[in-house]
């Protein structure tokens, strides 16, 4: 949420005096801005007028907040009378990666206690890394009687208790996605919960679970659930089992396969093929944990129409999925494990020429034996059949400058681009130079590049090519990279647009933090860890920057003057009050 | 910038005004490898091994990296043993004073119990009951595994699933040597 302030027209001394005080009725004007979805829009529009500021906040239902401490629930409360849906992200990005402190913060509670008193008709919750106890849960299920979507993405703290608890109280839940969070999984019983009176739910995602759920009650309940249109299984549903809720729902648009691996009979396949070869509006498909290469012909009738394939839990080899490939003429988004090597991505190349978005993930990140993997060969051909491919996340093993400048003279329109070299500091393993002509190459071309993470040996010039042009850019992410303070002063100077910078492990001092001084107040965050900003200087920013709250977390056995880890973020609420020990706020 | 704000001047610090710190650069932190030790170290490891012509650089681990979510890389964890082995997950098992060894697949089991009881058939022998406080005690065998890290465990301790991530090898383990690991 943008801390916007409240403005006064502008007095033009063109404008006649009758003209301004014709305006809209203050209901025609809320109808029209009920119309308005985008949360920025919506900040704009509130900008225009006192008028248009107050019709916005009146007509507003879903607010949108990037980061739970910009603002408190209390002022979100008195802004936003009639709020039906709430987004709120809590943790920095990189506590997924084990970077921030347990107990750090974010928990979710003390907001659910606000809109339980604000918005008893609060409908949809969706949370990114925060945390929130099975109480919460609790507290939510029998708070809000209309409760209709719970999401939860990256998110600790709970068990599935609280899952018991949402599907025991929630009579008009639709969605229940539960999405790689750190959750303790006390086992099944929660999905037997659901009463069999309830018939509403429209998205159920438990893939994330391990224990085994009761399949009885997951088949009554996919049956009798007719809206039911994205369902995702976690590992211990069996392929047969899978079919017999096919059968059921075959309306499905997404799916989510449990275990793709035990031995089927003939007849058992037959049957899967014909179950699938009946869901005529799957458009996406997910799972197939432990796929094992002579099932996934049983996919194919409803690979045609697939737009979005997921394989990232699936460790298939390059031949495997080439021949499934052969039937995805339509995908558009596609992630896979890096098991599949060069000839794999050559195989994506030949047969999605209208993929838009490739994720390759790395299967083995602690392997002592011979380096499998992609290089930039799989990445360049990819490249050149997918020319409308504009998202990419690459975890790579070797990457060469030509190969980055040939990838994106192929697809010029990437907006996302983030390209993991997992050595770090390693530089074009053919020249042996840095990597800093690869991602140069990127920011000049792709003019509409909004993410960029950057990796391999890099000096400043990356960054000076990055804030020279890299003018769309939103969020940076940087590891292991640069010689000095400039590189990361070119950002701060020349990323008019930057909104999310992260940067671990890099020789930036205190010269670098405070050139952004006057920049982080139009920024959600700035994450540094393991550089070279001093304790002086975050308090020289903080003295600076009433409005930033600049906490800086230490590390057992760490310098005093060093600031290992320094968080910094505006907010309207004040700094916060429930930091825990090893956090300070500056 | 820094000349105008004149940081120098208003920095906050212990010691006597005009004592002065040299300008840090990167300093190696306790527990912390910086960029340049991680990349020499990896380029001493192949010239050491340069004989061995395929062994790569070892690598180090680095907290956090590379970014992936804890959630992947603990799903991730297992499958490395189906990678590598295709369809099985073949270990070596030796018995105390066999002859030879044998090889079984363990991905063929679904729990401890399944596991005994093929081991039981294959040497004939008898293992018996598995029990927490006691391990095989009251058998002439106690079965034996050697772990990820190198160490050698008893087989029943962890769930099965962890189990099957982390056994290199079996061993089964007889006599006066296996009746004392009941006493441990």
């Amino acid at each position: 949420m943008e801390p916007s302030e409240l403005k006064r027209s502008k007095d033009s001394p063109n404008l006649d005096e009758s003209t301004r005080r014709s305006s809209f009725p203050d209901e025609v004007l809320e109808r029209v801005l009920s119309l308005l979805k985008s949360h920025r829009d919506r900040s704009s529009v509130s900008l225009v007028c006192k008028d248009w500021y107050n019709a916005e906040r009146w007509s507003r239902t879903h607010v949108f907040i990037g980061n739970c401490y910009s603002v408190s629930p209390e002022i979100v409360a008195r802004r936003f009378p009639k709020i039906r849906s709430v987004t709120l992200k809590g943790k920095p990005r990189f506590s997924d990666f084990n970077l921030v402190p347990e107990n750090w913060g974010a928990d979710i509670h003390a907001w659910l206690v606000v809109f339980a008193a604000k918005y008893p008709f609060l409908e949809e919750l969706r949370l990114k890394r925060m945390a929130i106890s099975d109480e919460s849960l609790e507290f939510l299920a029998v708070s809000f009687p209309n409760f209709k979507a719970l999401s939860l993405l990256s998110c600790d703290g709970f068990s599935t208790n609280g899952l018991a608890a949402i599907a025991t109280h929630c009579k008009n839940l639709t969605e229940l996605d539960i999405q790689e969070n750190g959750i303790d999984d006390k086992g099944g019983s929660w999905l037997s919960c659901f009463p069999e009176s309830f018939t509403s739910l429209e998205v159920l995602n438990f893939a994330n679970l391990s224990s085994d759920i009761n399949f009885d009650a997951l088949e009554r309940l996919v049956g009798r659930c007719k809206s039911m249109r994205v369902l995702k299984l976690n590992r211990s549903v069996s392929l047969e089992q899978l079919q017999r809720l096919l059968v059921n729902a075959p309306q499905l648009a997404e799916l989510g396969t449990g275990s793709f691996s035990e031995e089927l009979t003939f007849r058992q396949c037959v049957e899967l093929e014909s179950a699938l070869s009946n869901c005529k509006n799957m458009y996406t498909l997910s799972g197939l944990w432990d796929a094992k290469g002579i099932y996934l012909p049983a996919l194919y009738p409803v690979c045609t129409h697939l737009t979005f394939l997921n394989l990232s839990y699936a460790a298939l080899r390059s031949d495997e999925l080439a021949k499934l490939l052969a039937h995805c003429p339509r995908l558009k988004r596609l992630w896979v494990l890096d098991t599949v090597e060069d000839k794999g991505l050559e195989a994506v190349g030949m047969n999605c020429p209208l993929l838009e978005e490739l994720r390759v993930f790395p299967a083995d990140l602690f392997d002592e034996e011979i380096i499998h993997g992609v290089t930039e060969a799989g990445f360049v051909a990819v490249s050149f059949g997918c020319p409308r491919l504009h998202y990419v996340l690459y975890f790579c093993c070797q990457m060469t400058n030509a190969a980055v400048a040939t990838i994106v003279q192929n697809c010029p329109d990437f907006t996302h681009f983030r390209l993991c070299i997992m050595n770090p500091g390693q530089p074009d393993h053919i020249t042996n130079e840095p990597m800093d002509e690869a991602f140069g190459a990127v920011v000049k071309t792709c003019t509409k590049l909004q993410r960029l993470s950057v990796s391999g040996r890099l000096t400043d010039l990356t960054f000076e090519y990055i804030g020279r042009y890299a003018k769309n850019l939103e969020t940076l992410s940087v590891a292991f990279a640069g010689s000095s303070d400039w590189g990361m002063q070119c950002v701060m100077g020349g990323c008019s647009k930057l909104r999310k910078l992260e940067i671990r492990d890099c020789p930036f001092g205190n010269a670098a933090l405070l050139s952004g001084l006057e920049k982080y107040e139009s920024m959600r965050s700035l994450w540094m860890s393991a550089c070279n900003v001093t304790m002086n200087g975050c308090r020289l920013l903080a003295r600076e920057m009433p409005r930033l709250n600049v906490e800086v977390m230490k590390e057992d056995g760490s310098d005093d003057s060093q600031a290992d880890k320094v968080y910094v973020y505006r907010s309207i609420a004040g700094p916060r009050r429930d930091a825990p020990p090893s956090v300070l706020t500056l | 910038m820094e000349n105008d704000l004149n940081l120098k001047a208003t920095e906050l610090r212990l010691g006597l005004p005009g004592s002065d710190e040299p300008e840090r650069q990167m300093i190696p932190r306790p527990n912390k490898r910086t960029l340049s030790d991680i990349v020499s170290e990896g380029s001493r490891s192949t010239t050491e091994e340069d004989h061995q012509d395929t062994a790569p650089p070892a690598k180090v681990q680095i907290v956090g990296w590379p970014p992936v979510r804890s959630y992947r890389k603990n799903c991730l964890q297992g499958k490395k043993h189906e990678v590598e082995g295709g369809t099985g997950m073949y270990v070596k098992v030796s018995v105390d004073g066999a002859p030879y060894l044998r090889k079984i697949d363990l991905k063929v089991y679904r729990s401890y119990p399944q596991l005994l009881l093929a081991l039981e058939n294959m040497f004939k022998l008898t293992i018996g009951a598995y029990s927490e406080r006691e391990g095989y005690n009251g058998s002439d065998y106690a079965p034996t595994y050697e772990d990820r890290d190198g160490d050698w465990m008893l087989v029943g301790d962890v769930p099965w699933e962890m189990f099957i991530s982390s056994c290199k090898r079996l061993r089964i383990m007889k006599g006066s040597e296996a009746r004392g690991l009941g006493c441990v």
